[in-house]
């Protein structure tokens, strides 16, 4: 399990760099470099349907941050009360983290889980539904009303986006602006 | 420079394209029919065949990626992968209730088992390859719009 | 109970960045660091020791596998992840339109 502990500290690196590099574009990178860590860590969790998931949602993310950050760099500048937000933001995460840890002591013990549900998958998965993995069995057959909510979820926001960055009712005088038909 | 380079990337790039996109298209399919015995299913498939548009329109500009799939079949095609997905739910009815398995389940480790499982795995990756695509196109198109304007 | 604790930092740091940071890309990607975490953390629960990954295998009589209901609860929340991520960026560029600056505190003094 050691090679577990070294990507999760290679990931809150990453994290740190991510958050603390002034550059937008490093930025963004570092976050690719956390998923793609992220990805990895799913695969020695015995998790491939959620690694390969994983390892190309985040390959798509990256090209829509990096579309929405490029040639759009700014100057970062710190004006004004940098010591009240920082020890406000500091104090909130460490009561945070203070609370989480008194609450992660309840949970069962890291490698053996309570499967009282997936017992159940696990025995009568095979003969009920006929496929061998377990997971595509469990979103599409026992738990297929929570893919259904997933994919409104998903229309919504396809919808949201195509709203938002739409040109049609956005005329201004003087300039013609080509309409396409959405 | 001749007017073949005009848009996209450099001769390079659109060469690789041309080897490495269908195979990435392929592979997506795969994914997508054996998502009930293999690693993968809808969602991930749908992910790598909206990849493979995606690789297209970087490589070759937004006019190309277009011409395979313009906006308007995405629309299209993402509806009919939301109402195909309903429609397995609500076939479901002639058997007794919502989502029931109502197909044969085969014999497994075979490609046609699992009754409805693959049908549902092919409307979920329809729907998400292109829901994503679309947003991929929206906001490029607002990104050249913006620039254009300054 | 060490793996639990980092996947928490890890959380803890992208509650941070939204919490400190003005800039409306970097306030992105620290939930899309807090949503890693989460995911994370759903994964870590399912682990068993020695375990195998809940795929049948023809002729292979499987007795210990990992649990398969978080990985399918992750699967899903993964791809929503993503289309909430593109929702942010629209609406961040549609900003960045208006105003010519992703400084959250810039916006505010323009709009007053």
């Amino acid at each position: 399990m050691i090679e577990l502990y070294i990507l999760l500290i290679f990931m809150i690196i990453g994290a740190i760099i991510a958050i603390q590099v002034k550059d937008l574009l490093s930025s963004v990178v570092a976050v690719g470099a956390v998923g793609l860590g992220l990805s990895i860590v799913f695969l020695i969790l015995k998790a491939p349907d959620v690694a390969i998931t994983q390892l190309v949602v985040e390959i798509l993310a990256l090209i829509i941050l990096i579309r929405a950050t490029l040639k759009k760099d700014l100057p970062f500048s710190p004006t004004g009360r940098w010591f009240l937000n920082t020890l406000i933001a500091i104090v909130f995460v460490g009561t945070f983290l203070t609370v989480a840890c008194k609450a992660i002591t309840d949970l069962p013990q890291f490698g053996y889980p309570a499967m009282r549900v997936a017992k159940i998958y696990l025995e009568k998965g095979l003969p009920m539904t006929g496929a061998t993995n377990l997971v595509s069995s469990v979103i599409l057959d026992f738990r297929a009303y929570d893919t259904l909510g997933e994919a409104t979820v998903l229309f919504t926001a396809v919808i949201g986006v195509l709203t938002l960055v739409r040109k049609v009712g956005r005329k201004k005088e003087g300039k013609t602006i080509k309409e396409e038909d959405e | 420079m001749s007017h073949e380079h005009g848009k996209g990337m450099s001769i390079i790039v659109k060469t690789i394209t041309r080897f490495t996109v269908g195979l990435i298209f392929l592979y997506g399919i795969y994914i997508v029919l054996h998502g009930h015995v293999s690693p993968g299913g809808g969602f991930a498939g749908g992910v790598i065949i909206a990849l493979s548009f995606v690789h297209l329109m970087l490589a070759y500009g937004k006019e190309a990626a277009l011409k395979k799939l313009s906006k308007r079949a995405t629309s299209i095609l993402e509806s009919t992968g939301a109402m195909l997905f309903l429609l397995i739910a609500l076939l479901g009815f002639t058997g007794g209730y919502f989502f029931l398995n109502f197909i044969n389940k085969g014999e497994p480790f075979k490609l046609f088992s699992a009754g409805i499982i693959p049908l549902c795995n092919i409307a979920i990756a329809l729907k998400v390859g292109a829901g994503l695509f679309a947003i991929f196109v929206a906001l490029v198109l607002l990104d050249l719009d913006s620039e254009k304007k300054e | 109970m060490i793996i639990y604790f980092l996947c928490l930092v890890l959380f803890a740091i992208g509650l941070y960045c939204v919490l400190r940071k003005r800039n409306i890309i970097k306030i992105i990607v620290g939930i899309i660091i807090s949503e890693y975490a989460a995911n994370l953390f759903f994964i870590l629960t399912a682990y068993r020791i020695g375990g195998r990954a809940p795929i049948f295998q023809e002729g292979v009589d499987i007795t210990n596998m990992v649990d398969p209901l978080p990985h399918a609860l992750v699967l899903t929340a993964i791809v929503i992840g993503l289309a909430t991520t593109a929702l942010l960026v629209a609406i961040a560029m549609r900003i960045y339109e208006k105003y010519g600056t992703f400084d959250i505190t810039k916006i505010r003094e323009l709009n007053g």
